[in-house]
Formats: C-alpha cells, sequence, structure tokens
C-alpha cells in the first residue's frame, strides 16, 4: 500500500516535471504579455473590465496569427489595489515571466509605484486611464486623456456652448483631482473668469452627506449668471451626490454637472434618472457612431458571454494602446524594449470613433475629445465633439513651473522634462 | 438669447392668424426631428408647439421624456413605451397600434440640455390655460427665467383670466421682473414693491442690477430697503437650513449609535462589528426590493421588522458564540469583534456582489417640500429624522416600560444582585445584544435611503457611532439623543466656512478635549455601576 502509494506519486512528480518543461519549452516560442489590474479590493470593479478587455484583444490578434509568428500569452497577476503589492508584482511579471510588455494600473498612485521598476528594469508599461499629467516617462506609454485631453476641452465646452460664466470645481480629496483642478483653475483665471466666480470644494472618499455642499451649489448658482459644476469626484460618492442634485431641485438644465469620472461602467446597475442631462467628458462613449465601434462591442459581448454588457473609455485606450504595441513590434522585427519605444513613436492605428490615434513623441497619444448627455437608459447622447484630433500634452501650459517643461523622447532630445528656458533637462522623474 | 428669440417668435405665432398651413409644417417639422443635428431639431420643436396640431403637446412630451423613437426600418417616428424587453409602439398621428420592437430596431429622438429646457418652455406655454392650476403654476414658474417684456405681456393678459391667488403671485413677480427695467419711474417703483421681500433669486439679481445703473435717489432708496428685506428673510432660511441639514445628519448618527448604545453603552461591549450589523440591515432592504421590485415603497415598510430579525439574529449568534467567553476582557471583545467584521464583510463579498448595490428610493421619499424660494427640505431627510426619533422612542419605551427592560437595566446595574433576585442573567445579555444588533439593522435600513449599500457601508459608522456613544455618556439614551445631534449641527454650522473634510477633524478634535475635561461625556451616569 504504501510502497504503491509513493510509486504513484514518483509518478506524478514526473508528469508535473516533464509538464513544466513543455510549458517552459512552449513559453520560449510565445510572447508574454503582462496584465496588472486589480482583480480584488476596491478598484476591482473598474479593473476587472480592464484585464477582460486584454484577454479578449490576446485572443484576437492569436486568431489573426499572433506577432511575429509567434503566440501571444497573455500573463495575469492580482495586485489586489495594494498600492506597494503593485510594484512587487510588476517586477514578478518582468522579472520572473519575462513578459514583453504590461498593460495595467489604474489609479495614480499604482502607477507612480510601478514606475520606478519599470524604469529600472527597462521594460515597457501601457496605462490606459485618463489621468493629471506632469508625467513622462520613457518606459510609459499614456493612452488615457492627459488633462488638455479631456478636462480643458470640457470647459471650453461650458463656456463657448452654454455661456457658462460661474464655476464650481467639486472634486475628492486626492491627487487626481487637487492637480486637475489646480490647472482648470489657472486656465479659468486666464480666460478672464474672476476669482469670487470660482467655487472650489473637496470631499473625503465615499462622502454621503451632500446636503450642505449642494445647498451652497445652488445659492452659487442663483447669482444670476449661468453655472456649471466641474466634478472630479471620485466612485461612489457620485451617487448621493447627483441624487441629493435631484432631491433638491438642481436640474441639468440650471446647473449641469460635467463629470470625469463618470462612464458607462459606472451607470450600470444604477437608478440613472436623477442624473439625466447631466454631462461626461471622455475620448470615447459606447453610443459613438462608427462601424468599428459596432464591431468591437459585438466581439466584446459575445467575448463576455453577456449582452448587456457596456464598454467605455479605458477600456478604448487599451485597444488603440495594444494595436500601437502589436504595429511597433511590427516594425522593429523585435519585442526588445529599446527597440519598440523608438519604434512606436509616430505610430498610428484606428480608434474606436471611426478615427485614427498617434503616438506622440512624449508618450501621449491624439484622441477625439466627446461630451456626452446622459441618457435615462445609461448611455450617453453624444452632443459635443472637437473638430479634429488632440494631442495629448504631458505637462500643463497653465501651471507655473511647468508650462516651459517639454517631453520629447525622439534621440537627441531623448529627455521627458526639457526646460526650453534653461535648455536643461532635469532627470526623468520630475514631479 | 435663443431662448428670447424662441418667446418672441413664439408670441407673434400666437398673434399671426396667418399662420395657415399648419399641418404640412408639423409633419415637415417632424421630419427634421429625426435629424442628428440639434440646431434643425431646436427649430423642429418651435414649429410643433406654434402648430395648433392637438399631437403637438403628446410629441413634446414624448421627446421630452425620452419616448419618442425613429424605426429604423421603416423610417418613421413613433411613440414607445418600455414593456418588458421590447417597446409597445403607437402611432404619432392615428394613436393606431403598432405592435411590439426591439430597442435595437429603432433610434431615441435625442435631446440635450438646451432642447431639455426649450421644450419646457415650449410646454408651458401650452400649459397657460390649463384648467388645472398646478400645471398652470409650474408652466409660469418655467417661464421666469427668462422673462422679457413679450413673455410679460403674455403674462399680463393671462393673469386677468387668472383665478388661483398662487398663480397670480407668480404671475406677478414675472411682470414685476420685467416692468423693472421699465423707463417709466413710477412702474420701476411699483416693481420694486412687488419684488421687496421675494425669496426668488431672480428678484434679487434684477434688484442688484437696478441699483448699480439707477440714477434715480428715491428709487435707489427703496430698492435698497427691499433688497435689505431680502436679505434679512435670506438669513433666516440660513439658519433655519442648517439647522435642517444639522439636525437630519444628526438624526443619521443617532440612528446608528443608538443601538451601539445599548451593546455598549449598557452592556459595556466593545463591538467593532456594529458597522457591519447596519450593513446587514441596508442589504435585507436590497434582497427585499429584488423580492419586490415593483413596489419599492412596500418592500422598504417590509424590511424594517426583517432587518431586525436579520441583525439580531446575527447578533444573538455573536453573543452566544464569542463575546459570551469574553465578558470582562474588553481588548480581546474588541479583536474578536474586530474580526466578525472582517468575516461579515466578506461574505457578503462572496455571497452577493463586491459591488455595490442598488437600492431605489420609493416616490414617496424624493423631492423635497418648498418652504420658500431659497428654503426647501428634501423628504427624505425628513423620513430619516422621523424615523430616528419613532425608533428611540420605543428603545425608551422598552428599556423604562417593559419587564425585559427592567431586567436588562438590573443587570447593568449590578449583576450579581440581579441574578440573586432571580434575573437569567446570560438570557438577558443575549436578548440585549440582540435587541443593539437589531436596532442597528433597522438604522441600516434608513442609511440604505441615504447612501451607497456595499460591503463597506460600516466601517465609517462603526467609529462615528463610538463617537457619539462616549460623546453623550456611556450608558445614557438622551446622552446619545443629544450627542448626536450636537455633533451633527455643529458639523453643518462649520462646514461651510470649513469644508467637509476640515469640518470632521475639527469635531474629532472637540471632542477629545471634552473628553479630557468631562472623561464621562455629557450626561454621566450616576450611582454604584459608574463607580464600578
Amino acid at each position: 500500500m504504501l510502497k504503491s502509494t509513493i510509486k504513484r506519486s514518483m509518478i506524478a512528480a514526473g508528469i508535473t516535471a516533464s509538464m513544466l518543461f513543455t510549458t517552459a519549452a512552449a513559453a520560449e516560442e510565445t510572447i508574454k504579455v503582462g496584465i496588472l489590474h486589480s482583480l480584488s479590493g476596491t478598484m476591482a470593479i473598474s479593473e476587472t473590465t480592464l484585464k477582460d478587455t486584454m484577454l479578449m484583444l490576446i485572443d484576437e490578434q492569436n486568431k489573426k496569427g499572433g506577432l511575429l509568428g509567434k503566440k501571444l500569452e497573455a500573463v495575469v497577476v492580482d495586485p489586489a489595489s495594494n498600492w506597494p503589492l503593485f510594484a512587487e508584482k510588476a517586477r514578478e511579471l518582468v522579472q520572473k515571466e519575462k513578459v514583453d510588455a504590461v498593460f495595467g494600473c489604474w489609479t495614480s498612485v499604482s502607477r507612480k509605484s510601478v514606475l520606478p521598476v519599470f524604469e529600472e528594469l527597462n521594460s515597457l508599461l501601457f496605462y490606459p486611464v485618463q489621468y493629471e499629467g506632469e508625467e513622462s516617462s520613457k518606459n510609459v506609454f499614456y493612452t488615457g486623456a492627459a488633462p488638455n485631453q479631456q478636462a480643458i476641452p470640457a470647459v471650453d465646452y461650458l463656456m463657448n456652448d452654454l455661456g457658462v460664466k460661474r464655476w464650481v470645481l467639486a472634486g475628492t480629496d486626492y491627487v487626481y483631482p487637487r492637480t486637475t483642478n489646480k490647472i482648470l483653475e489657472a486656465y479659468l483665471k486666464a480666460k478672464g473668469v474672476a476669482a469670487e466666480d470660482i467655487m472650489i470644494n473637496y470631499t473625503p472618499f465615499g462622502h454621503s452627506d451632500w446636503q450642505t455642499i449642494v445647498a451652497d451649489i445652488k445659492k452659487f448658482g442663483a447669482a444670476g449668471k449661468k453655472t456649471a459644476v466641474v466634478s472630479t469626484i471620485n466612485g461612489d460618492a457620485n451617487v448621493p451626490f447627483y441624487k441629493e442634485l435631484g432631491n433638491q431641485g438642481v436640474s441639468a438644465e440650471e446647473i449641469p454637472v460635467i463629470a470625469f469620472s463618470v462612464g458607462e461602467e459606472e451607470l450600470s446597475g444604477i437608478d440613472t434618472k436623477p442624473l439625466v442631462g447631466h454631462l461626461a467628458a471622455w475620448n470615447y462613449f459606447m453610443s459613438v457612431d462608427a462601424e468599428v465601434n459596432d464591431s468591437f462591442i459585438e466581439a466584446w459581448q459575445a467575448f463576455t458571454k453577456d449582452d448587456k454588457r457596456v464598454s467605455n473609455d479605458p477600456m478604448e485606450a487599451h485597444y488603440i494602446g495594444f494595436n500601437m504595441w502589436v504595429e511597433a513590434v511590427k516594425k522593429a522585427g523585435t519585442t526588445e524594449a529599446g527597440a519598440v519605444q523608438d519604434a512606436i513613436i509616430g505610430v498610428t492605428v484606428p480608434n474606436l470613433s471611426g478615427g485614427f490615434s498617434a503616438m506622440m513623441p512624449n508618450h501621449h497619444v491624439t484622441k477625439p475629445v466627446l461630451i456626452g448627455e446622459i441618457q435615462d437608459d445609461g448611455q450617453f447622447e453624444i452632443v459635443w465633439e472637437t473638430s479634429g484630433l488632440v494631442a495629448g500634452d504631458a505637462w500643463s501650459d497653465y501651471l507655473e513651473g511647468s508650462k516651459d517643461i517639454i517631453s520629447d523622447w525622439r534621440a537627441p532630445l531623448s529627455c521627458g522634462n526639457y526646460n526650453v528656458k534653461t535648455a536643461k533637462c532635469s532627470g526623468q522623474n520630475m514631479e | 438669447m435663443t431662448r428670447l428669440l424662441f418667446f418672441i417668435t413664439l408670441f407673434f405665432c400666437f398673434v399671426n392668424p396667418l399662420q395657415a398651413d399648419t399641418a404640412s409644417d408639423f409633419d415637415a417639422a417632424l421630419e427634421q426631428l429625426k435629424q442628428k443635428n440639434f440646431a434643425l431639431k431646436s427649430d423642429a420643436i418651435k414649429i410643433i408647439a406654434v402648430s395648433g396640431n392637438p399631437q403637438a403637446r403628446a410629441v413634446l412630451d414624448a421627446m421630452l421624456n425620452g419616448g419618442l423613437f425613429m424605426r429604423k426600418k421603416e423610417k418613421d417616428l413613433v411613440f414607445a413605451q418600455k414593456q418588458g424587453s421590447n417597446y409597445q409602439l403607437t402611432a404619432i398621428l392615428t394613436g393606431e397600434d403598432l405592435g411590439q420592437l426591439k430597442k435595437r430596431k429603432m433610434k431615441k429622438v435625442g435631446i440635450n440640455n438646451t432642447l431639455r429646457s426649450e421644450l419646457r418652455s415650449a410646454l408651458a406655454l401650452l400649459s397657460l390655460n390649463n384648467p388645472d392650476p398646478n400645471e398652470r403654476l409650474a408652466a409660469v414658474n418655467n417661464m421666469l427665467g427668462a422673462i422679457d417684456t413679450v413673455s410679460a405681456a403674455t403674462l399680463r393678459d393671462s393673469l386677468e383670466n387668472e383665478n388661483d391667488s398662487s398663480v397670480q403671485e407668480v404671475m406677478r413677480l414675472g411682470i414685476a421682473l420685467s416692468d423693472i427695467s421699465s423707463n417709466d419711474k413710477k412702474v420701476r417703483l411699483q416693481a420694486i414693491s412687488v419684488l421687496d421681500g421675494n425669496l426668488y433669486p431672480a428678484a434679487w439679481n434684477s434688484l442688484t442690477h437696478l441699483m448699480e445703473k439707477e440714477q434715480d435717489q428715491a428709487i435707489k432708496d427703496a430698492a435698497r430697503q427691499a433688497l435689505h428685506s431680502i436679505d434679512v428673510k435670506r438669513q433666516m432660511s440660513g439658519i433655519a437650513e442648517t439647522l435642517f441639514f444639522g439636525i437630519s445628519l444628526g438624526s443619521v448618527l443617532v440612528l446608528a449609535a443608538i443601538g451601539l448604545a445599548i451593546t455598549f453603552g449598557v452592556m459595556g461591549v466593545i463591538n467593532m462589528a456594529h458597522g457591519e450589523l447596519i450593513m446587514l440591515g441596508a442589504y435585507t432592504t436590497y434582497l427585499v426590493q429584488v423580492i419586490l421590485p415593483d413596489s419599492p415603497g412596500t418592500a422598504l415598510l417590509l424590511s424594517i421588522p426583517l432587518a431586525f430579525l436579520v441583525s439580531g439574529g446575527v447578533g444573538v449568534l455573536i453573543e452566544r458564540g464569542v463575546i459570551r467567553h469574553l465578558y470582562g476582557r474588553p481588548l480581546e471583545t474588541l479583536l474578536a469583534t474586530f474580526g466578525v467584521s472582517l468575516i461579515l464583510q466578506q461574505l457578503v463579498r462572496v455571497v452577493i456582489s463586491p459591488q455595490n448595490v442598488p437600492v431605489t428610493n420609493p416616490e414617496w421619499m424624493s423631492g423635497s417640500i418648498e418652504i420658500n424660494s431659497v428654503l426647501s427640505l428634501t423628504l427624505n431627510r425628513l423620513y430619516i429624522i422621523a424615523f430616528c426619533l419613532l425608533v428611540f422612542a420605543a428603545l425608551f419605551f422598552i428599556l423604562k416600560k417593559t419587564s425585559l427592560g427592567l431586567q436588562v437595566r438590573a443587570v447593568a446595574q449590578n449583576r450579581a444582585m440581579a441574578r440573586a433576585m432571580g434575573v437569567r442573567s446570560e438570557r438577558v445579555d443575549a436578548l440585549t445584544f440582540g435587541l443593539g444588533s437589531g436596532i442597528a439593522g433597522i438604522a441600516g435600513v434608513a442609511l440604505s435611503q441615504l447612501t451607497n449599500v456595499g460591503p463597506n457601508l460600516g466601517q465609517s459608522y462603526t467609529i462615528d457611532s463610538f463617537m457619539v456613544v462616549v460623546f453623550g455618556g456611556v450608558g445614557n439614551l438622551w446622552g446619545t439623543l443629544v450627542a448626536g445631534m450636537t455633533l451633527g449641527i455643529a458639523n453643518k454650522i462649520m462646514e461651510p466656512w470649513a469644508g467637509a473634510v476640515l469640518a470632521k477633524i475639527l469635531i474629532l478634535v472637540f471632542i477629545i478635549l471634552f473628553i479630557q475635561k468631562r472623561p464621562r461625556g455629557l450626561f454621566p451616569q450616576k450611582g454604584r455601576a459608574a463607580e464600578g
């Protein structure tokens, strides 16, 4: 009895060993792509979708014959919404799994956490979420919106099309809203808006008692000038905020709220009645009228086996980023990071709104900017779009200290923060 | 500006008898609504509004409420009403039943905010002759935002036939808003007297506007007087509003803390899972709503006793399973119940969903009561305040007037003596803890109406509850009520100038200082238990 058990376990060990061997052998023939999105914890709600998107894109690429004659292989890890763990998992992906590129991160703090890892190991990260800018790394490609691709056009729309004269900048108290509002405040003042026509308000994460703030907004808006709220309120605090607006009788026609973090995914599953008419600014909406979008949604719903599944802006960013990487690898003929970095600049791929996006020398992409109004079915009616593409600007032109800085990763400059006045490149990671 | 033009066109269309060929205009306008361009749609709305077609109102109404669709195959406009997963279609002109269709086979006639307010204004003008005075009131209110000489003239005409006093009042306000920029001094003075003390925002704005450019001293004085009386009224309303916000925040705090006032206050158990018992109550509301999707009101009422049973039951289990073994060891109780709180959170994540779940407000809880133009009390908050007081009264009654309450108080004051008198202290412990937990569940039902229901709902409320109970004085129900209300009002007084983040910090600092001075809180318990 004992003997046979030993025998059996030996056989099992042998099989496992040989299996390990074959996977190792197979690994040499595949190109590995790392996916670094939280699958548990607070950010799982948003990031799981992006992991599925990447799996679908990789699957589709393999059906098209892979890349450089090899199959692509996805390596999924779970950094569990834990910022230091992001850095550990990134190191694991690059050093242990030897992936050739990583697609991942959502919050700015997670990106800041992995940045040193990618720079140290000289690997590539594609970051798909709108962010506050003021950063440009040789190893990171920012496929989401920079402030000038979301916040600034949104304010322009409100100012020019709706005639807004008074501004409430409301946000959650952390780095993205604070930096964005700093840029917006400087921008509004440059446009001649007086200081007393700007009201700035910060609330803690998950704030639920919006009575006073909504009453203040109402008072602020009753001064006879058209008023709008520019909201960088994050996550689920939005639901009680819009509810309170509805209850206190503030309608979107009187005081519209334009949000930068509310998309289709956030709206699915909540009662959108109090939100109808409020606005959001993105580079993509699921309701975009384009053939490429229709087929993307069809593929996505088939892949997730859910015909009610929505698509959103960060998904499109991954779509663009992944295709750019594929094109760059084809162009360079290798997946080696340095070669891809050089090759990817200038690569142009179709985006989902029917146009094309290009990778700029500052590692940001060109995109159209769309403004949508929330409808009662949780979708957006597109009410405005930029006439052309907007190139992402890493360093804001409206902030003291950043307006003289440019980023250009082409030789001979090869610098993420080159000060045109002092003609100096001040290292890679200037805050 | 577009709105003004719109009113002018509307007005001339009304008085213009030459508007003959309206039927074909109406059809052409319907055709135009199919366009994507919002400016074209806006023109179409104007044409439809003045077409005099009996269906005009229905079309505009359907468009405003998202019930106007274009069939992709037939390329015609229809009314559509959602029925299950399909849409029930009706022909616009004939009212003929067109059967059902999937949403994908149609395209909604989309509108934006500009169109939405144009639609409302158009519907308002169509409603000025409505037999229902409430409709007329809403219509006039809708016109106030963009009053000009033309719409004021329309109002003047309608005022003569108006017999409802509240509608008359708003109409006079509208006329005054236009008259204030008249060239005739007497008319201006007359308008000021109408606007005097009126809280409608446009009244204040047009008066300040007048102050800036008025030459005549007498009129200036009158305007200053009028502004002053508006300011005084505004301040009064402002104070009332802050008080209301404070009381409503206070009642949320009291609701969350009152269960803890029993488990911690009376029994002395540091229950870190208190917030999770609240969360269970909120999830009970969600589950009842899932079972009864069509009647959120009934579901809400039904979930009050159910949440009490669920949370109370879990509470008894926690007491029997964990806390019972740890009486007299507060540190271990703290750690053990913290563990329980994590288990309950994860349980909800695994069984239901890690995402927030939607809990709908019943119709009678949305909206607000308007006291005047600057002060309105939101209904959901009013209900929560009333509910809080009700729960407090019920709990007070149980503790003071029932034999269970008597036993609870006896065990709390002197366990050994109570046992000597024949009180089964173990059973009383379990029931007391169950009662406190059940009340926490009821608080969860109330909170589900105000905030997001998710696995993390309870966390913040545990801390707040301890704060309230400690501040109020451990073991004193009145203390909890007064403390909750005080903290709520103090928070709301500070919030406008300190901001939400700083106000919370200041409150915490205040409580720490207060506890330094009076370690037993606002209402310290007297007697032997206090020394023990």
